[in-house]
């Protein structure tokens, strides 16, 4: 089955060099970041978090939102998505992997990574971290392997997979719930000290997820025979709206929450973010670009007629994919390292290598992904010439 | 709270226990050193009050409840007497000198174990704005806190930082893998990273061939010279200010700092936290 990947037309392998270059730009960039040290990032003693691992906290949430097709799909019997789950469920597994690969590049000593598992830690949520993400990758190979799998050797999917299947449900929410708890326990650090840290990491996760998952197959759509449905992506638009919205509402909470009881240290790093403190503001562009694109997104989506018009659908949906990975991709690590413990601002910005190496783990994660989908899509066409 | 024995009841029970005076523990830790690492006491300052519960007889000691430590590392900082000229200075090079810190200068790849702040930043948050003004032109030498309940040690996936029963929080440098998770945690800022190779930034003619150097990739930090303690010196500050620092046995009612807390006003940061710092500032 995997063959099929090999099979494409010359714009097919366009894309691969392409991906591939920024690929190697990127590795070069790695292999001087291990011989020189992280110093060669913007990150330092203050924050010592940067883009790296805000990649990470947000492809966690593309990953785990593979759930929002599964449940409808395989809870309710919602046959529409029987045709597109394949695309969530690869899609989860590309972005598992770009997860794994910004773990990597972000620590000092990767060499040592299996210590984690050779000196167990239970009281570290790192730990948990790294065996709920390991295990859902795991999940999603043998789903999403087997079932198309029996969709290519067009016989139905075997009864086996079912347990994996519902269990895949569960260990989504654990895998961005664990994330958020990697934030929200630490004491000292106001803006990641909230309780709805993890139901603002899911809704903000089952809005980015699914737009990303709606582009895609809407080029899809595009550069192959294969068809999603109007329905079925009219559906995940709908739940894209849902999330969104409750993503924002969480949102307003915490912004009532620190601004009402006038606490200065949870005032601070929103107000750094969205205003800029004592003369600091280098991310207050970012988020107000966030927040239009947000609005914009929802009242797209709220639409009906706009909704259903595939070109407006896309834009919604870049426009939310954007709003949600400036706030969880940039805003959200970085604002909670500003001001530090000793209430000084100290500001980062990404250097080049750190740019370079962040571009080539998409990169490789666009590469999975594309790879993958072509292998559906291959089956897919077959299917529809065959009935 | 709640029926729980509150932390101060705890530590005087413990006290009961147990009592040696900082002299004696020194002496004796002073004593095993000579014979190699191996006496008792040795083991105490592993193992603090472990060896007592075996031999007195508890029966099987792995099975029981180990004894509350005897023994809880704690420093007195007094301010005003870091005033003085040169005082602070004298401290922070003793530190950095017998630990290898590199100097990276004041950039963002900056490590440090001892240094200062003022008033006003090391007391962030819980500032009093109509503090003397002398106070707050003190300078606050700022370094690990130990902290009775570390969110560090709390938080790291390998161990590599961890409590010893004598409170200090010391770090293996060959086990962490730079994730720097506990320095996200550290409501302190005491943590560092080695961004940069940190040989780099040191005078191969200095070095201390006593301490290891670290390297690149692993995070850092105030050890309470466990590697001193371990030949019965006090930390390298406290031998360098003992005018201004005092250190010792915070579980030993009659322990000099015990005494001088007992005396004098002070100040943690960031009690609010839970952490107990075991760092304290007299003004």
């Amino acid at each position: 089955m995997i063959e099929k990947a090999l099979k494409g037309e010359p714009r097919y392998y366009m894309w691969l060099v392409f991906l591939l270059g920024i690929i190697g730009v990127g590795m070069g960039c790695w292999f001087y970041q291990l011989h020189k040290g992280l110093g060669i990032t913007g990150m330092g003693r203050d924050i010592s978090w940067g883009v790296y691992i805000a990649q990470f906290t947000f492809l966690v949430g593309v990953a785990a939102s593979a759930v929002m097709i599964v449940i409808p799909l395989y809870l309710h019997n919602y046959k529409k998505y029987a045709k597109v789950v394949i695309f969530g469920e690869f899609l989860a597994i590309a972005a598992v992997t770009m997860c794994m690969l910004f773990i990597v590049v972000d620590i000092g000593q990767p060499q040592r990574m299996l210590n984690v598992l050779l000196h167990p830690t239970p009281n570290s949520i790192l730990f948990y971290d790294m065996i709920v993400l390991a295990g859902y990758l795991l999940i999603n190979i043998i789903v999403g392997y087997n079932c198309l799998l029996a969709d290519a050797q067009h016989r139905p999917h075997p009864g086996w997979l079912k347990p994996f299947i519902w269990l895949s449900i569960p260990w989504a929410v654990s895998i961005h719930t664990v994330t958020a708890f990697l934030y929200a326990g630490l004491p000292g650090r106001h803006l990641w000290l909230t309780a709805v840290m993890a139901p603002r990491f899911l809704a903000s996760a089952f809005a980015s997820g699914p737009a990303l998952l709606v582009l895609v197959l809407l080029i899809i759509s595009r550069v192959s025979k294969f068809d999603p449905g109007r329905d079925a992506l009219q559906t995940i638009a709908k739940t894209i709206l849902y999330a969104m919205i409750i993503n924002l509402f969480l949102v307003g909470m915490e912004v009532f929450t620190a601004f009402y009881s006038n606490i200065p240290g949870h005032m601070h790093p929103l107000q750094y973010l969205y205003a800029g403190l004592h003369g600091h503001g280098k991310l207050v562009a970012w988020m107000w670009t966030a927040a239009p694109f947000a609005a914009i997104g929802v009242i797209l989506l709220l639409i009906p007629s706009a909704r259903r018009h595939h070109g407006i659908l896309a834009f919604a949906c870049a426009s939310i994919f954007l709003a949600a990975w400036i706030d969880k991709g940039i805003g959200l690590v970085i604002g909670g390292f500003i001001p530090n413990p000793f209430h000084r601002i100290i500001e980062y910005s990404a250097t080049f290598p750190e740019i370079s190496i962040t571009l080539a783990i998409w990169a490789i994660g666009a590469l999975i992904l594309t790879v993958l989908h072509k292998v559906a899509i291959a089956v897919r066409e077959e299917e529809a010439s065959t009935t | 709270m709640l029926g729980l024995p509150h932390r101060t009841e705890r530590r005087a029970k413990r006290e009961r226990v147990m009592s040696m005076n900082r002299r004696q523990f020194i002496k004796i830790a002073g004593l095993s050193t000579l014979f190699g690492l191996g006496g008792k006491g040795a083991f105490e300052i592993l193992r603090p009050g472990m060896l007592d519960a075996a031999e007195h007889g508890h029966g099987a000691p792995a099975l029981e409840e180990p004894a509350e430590p005897a023994i809880r590392w704690g420093m007195t900082i007094d301010v005003e007497k870091c005033a003085e000229p040169g005082v602070v200075d004298k401290c922070i090079k003793a530190c950095h000198s017998v630990h290898n810190v590199p100097d990276f200068g004041d950039s963002k790849d900056q490590v440090k174990w001892l240094w200062q702040d003022d008033y006003e930043h090391t007391f962030a948050g819980n500032e009093n704005q109509y503090m003397a003004d002398h106070v707050k032109e003190f300078p606050f030498l700022c370094l690990c806190n130990h902290c009775d309940e570390p969110p560090c040690v709390r938080v790291c996936p390998t161990k590599a930082t961890f409590r010893r029963p004598d409170g200090v929080v010391a770090m293996d440098y060959h086990r962490c893998i730079g994730c720097r998770f506990c320095m996200a945690a550290c409501p302190f800022g005491a943590r560092s990273f080695n961004w940069l190779d940190p040989r780099d930034a040191l005078n191969e003619k200095e070095y201390n061939m006593e301490f290891p150097t670290r390297g690149r990739g692993v995070v850092e930090k105030c050890n309470f010279c466990v590697e001193r303690l371990a030949k019965g010196l006090m930390p390298a500050c406290v031998e360098a200010a003992p005018q201004a620092l005092a250190f010792g046995n915070l579980a030993d009612p009659d322990s000099n700092v015990r005494q001088i807390l007992r005396k004098r006003p002070s100040m943690r940061r960031k009690l609010e936290l839970g952490s107990e710092p075991s760092v304290f500032y007299l003004v």
